[in-house]
């Protein structure tokens, strides 16, 4: 019986691990500057977790094989004796801490090119910055418009049947007047995006998968983004951070667009608004 | 003497009787066949521009969106129509009917479709049922939110798509309600409740309010922008009365 298990485990542990080495779900095609180092880092993390992991079913299962006992040989079947590690377990337990600490610090000094990198540097001075406010639920994204400035907020002033989505009041502030507020986030590809986050009202969170970004919104605090956004299409952006009864359905679409079709999609928002 | 007495307190008692029977029938015969019940016709116009109304982007709802692409859908705040004609305006009798509070019988509709309210101001009296219905393929959530501490209270359900109607009334007035579709924020219409008749304006800004008896009424005109104007109306038997407003463009 403990043969039979000790060999379901190596099966298990085997079959599991085929679909990660053949690549069976590999995450969608990387659409940003600093994806390729994100990417990499789990590559590496999902390489070292799981030889870690074959190692370790490996050795367990060679261990119940070779000292289980057996009830029809008799051994030592029923005497209620137990078998201890050949020299105590003390040695072995601080090996396996040190391997595993060792590990995540490795992991933690390579990730840093990943993460920190571009989370902890400030983006380029002429990066084109773009609002986003997170709301129970919907996302909506606000444009300079041609001043380069964003006007002030006036949360008391938000009207959503008037479409008064961030509480502008460009009657009183100038720098709002031109100011643009879509439902739909386009950039420019190849340029570099500044994105100042702010939420309405609880957490949520800006998802967006093909641009390997996923930063949370966190009420009262004003965060920032920065990204290069390196291909044409169009990509979905969604909460991933559960808001209320209307979470599965807070999302918006991101369009990148070459710099020609960008500028004309600006022109046909200042007319909508 | 006594015989003579028990005769007169019979008599005194049949006759209060037949007089109270009278009454009742004489009663039920106004209720059943009001005299010449009349009603009141206008229009409510704005001067000046309308406020700018903003187009709705609904890419975050796909099926939505599709439903407009044609023609994209603005907010609904001020609707003017042909001739300045004030779309989506409540007129009721705010002063002087004396009728039950529902006077209207048929359960009127308040549907969404393409992520809007349809109609996006609906007029109700006291205790009227409506039906609340999903014709889009997509959930939401309805969200009335009277007076708060009010004897109307706020709920809110979710309605996902092919949900049977939800079928409710008002217990008290309530000049306006607003209701709101958390799922899709720009979503916005209003519920007037009132005792009485009313009518609500159409794209020409025209009204009826009907099954006005004879009398003196104020009227009253509500418009989600503007607020309530009121004037005196007196309704003669059998004749339609005329009563027009006009908001102005703020």
């Amino acid at each position: 019986m403990a043969k039979l298990f000790a060999v379901t485990i190596v099966v298990i542990a085997i079959l599991s691990a085929i679909p990660i080495v053949r690549n069976t779900w590999h995450p969608m095609e990387d659409i940003s500057t600093h994806g390729q180092a994100i990417d990499d880092q789990l590559s590496e993390t999902m390489w070292e977790a799981g030889i870690s992991f074959l190692a370790s079913q490996i050795i367990l299962a060679w261990f119940i094989w070779k000292f289980s006992v057996s009830k029809r040989t008799g051994s030592k079947a029923g005497t209620g004796e137990s078998r201890s590690f050949p020299g105590g377990a003390t040695g072995i337990v601080i090996a396996s801490v040190v391997l595993v600490g060792a590990e995540v610090l490795a992991l933690g000094a390579f990730g840093i090119k990943a993460w920190a990198n571009i989370y902890f540097t400030p983006p380029a001075a002429d990066a084109m910055p773009v609002q986003v406010q997170s709301g129970q639920f919907a996302f909506y994204f606000r444009y300079p418009g041609p001043d380069g400035k964003f006007g002030p907020l006036h949360p008391d002033l938000i009207n959503e049947a008037n479409q008064n989505i961030f509480g502008l009041d460009p009657d009183h502030d100038p720098e709002s007047k031109d100011d643009l507020v879509t439902a739909e986030m386009a950039i420019p590809v190849n340029r570099e995006i500044r994105l100042l986050m702010h939420s309405k009202d609880v957490s949520h969170s800006f998802y967006v998968p093909a641009l390997r970004i996923h930063q949370d919104f966190v009420p009262g605090l004003d965060l920032q983004l920065h990204f290069t956004a390196t291909k044409v299409g169009r990509y979905e952006i969604v909460c991933s951070q559960l808001c209320g009864l209307g979470h599965y359905n807070m999302r918006a679409y991101l369009s990148v667009l070459s710099q020609e079709d960008f500028d004309s999609w600006l022109k046909k928002q200042a007319t909508l608004q | 003497m006594k015989k003579q007495l028990l005769f007169k307190a019979i008599l005194a008692l049949s006759a209060a009787l037949i007089l109270s029977a009278a009454w009742m029938v004489s009663q039920r015969s106004v209720k059943a066949a009001p005299p010449s019940e009349s009603s009141i016709t206008g229009t409510v116009k704005l001067e000046g521009t309308p406020p700018h109304q903003r187009p709705i982007d609904m890419s975050k709802e796909p099926s939505c969106a599709a439903v407009h692409k044609a023609n994209p859908v603005t907010t609904e705040n001020v609707v003017v129509g042909t001739d300045g004609g004030l779309k989506n305006v409540v007129v009721y009798l705010s002063e002087g009917w004396s009728g039950p509070e529902t006077a209207v019988s048929s359960g009127p509709n308040w549907d969404q479709h393409g992520c809007q309210y349809i109609p996006h101001v609906m007029g109700l009296d006291v205790n009227q049922h409506f039906k609340v219905t999903n014709s889009d393929p997509t959930s939401h959530n309805i969200h009335p939110m009277p007076k708060p501490g009010g004897p109307n209270h706020e709920w809110n359900k979710s309605q996902p798509s092919g949900a049977p109607p939800i079928d409710t009334s008002w217990p008290a007035e309530e000049v306006a309600i607003h209701v709101k579709c958390n799922i899709h924020p720009w979503m916005s219409g209003y519920m007037v409740v009132v005792k009485g008749p009313y009518g609500v304006s159409d794209d020409s800004g025209s009204f009826k309010v009907e099954g006005v008896p004879p009398g003196n009424y104020t009227l009253t005109a509500w418009q989600e922008t503007y607020g309530a104007q009121t004037q005196k109306v007196t309704v003669a038997a059998g004749k339609p009365a005329t009563a027009n407003f006009t908001f102005k463009a703020k």
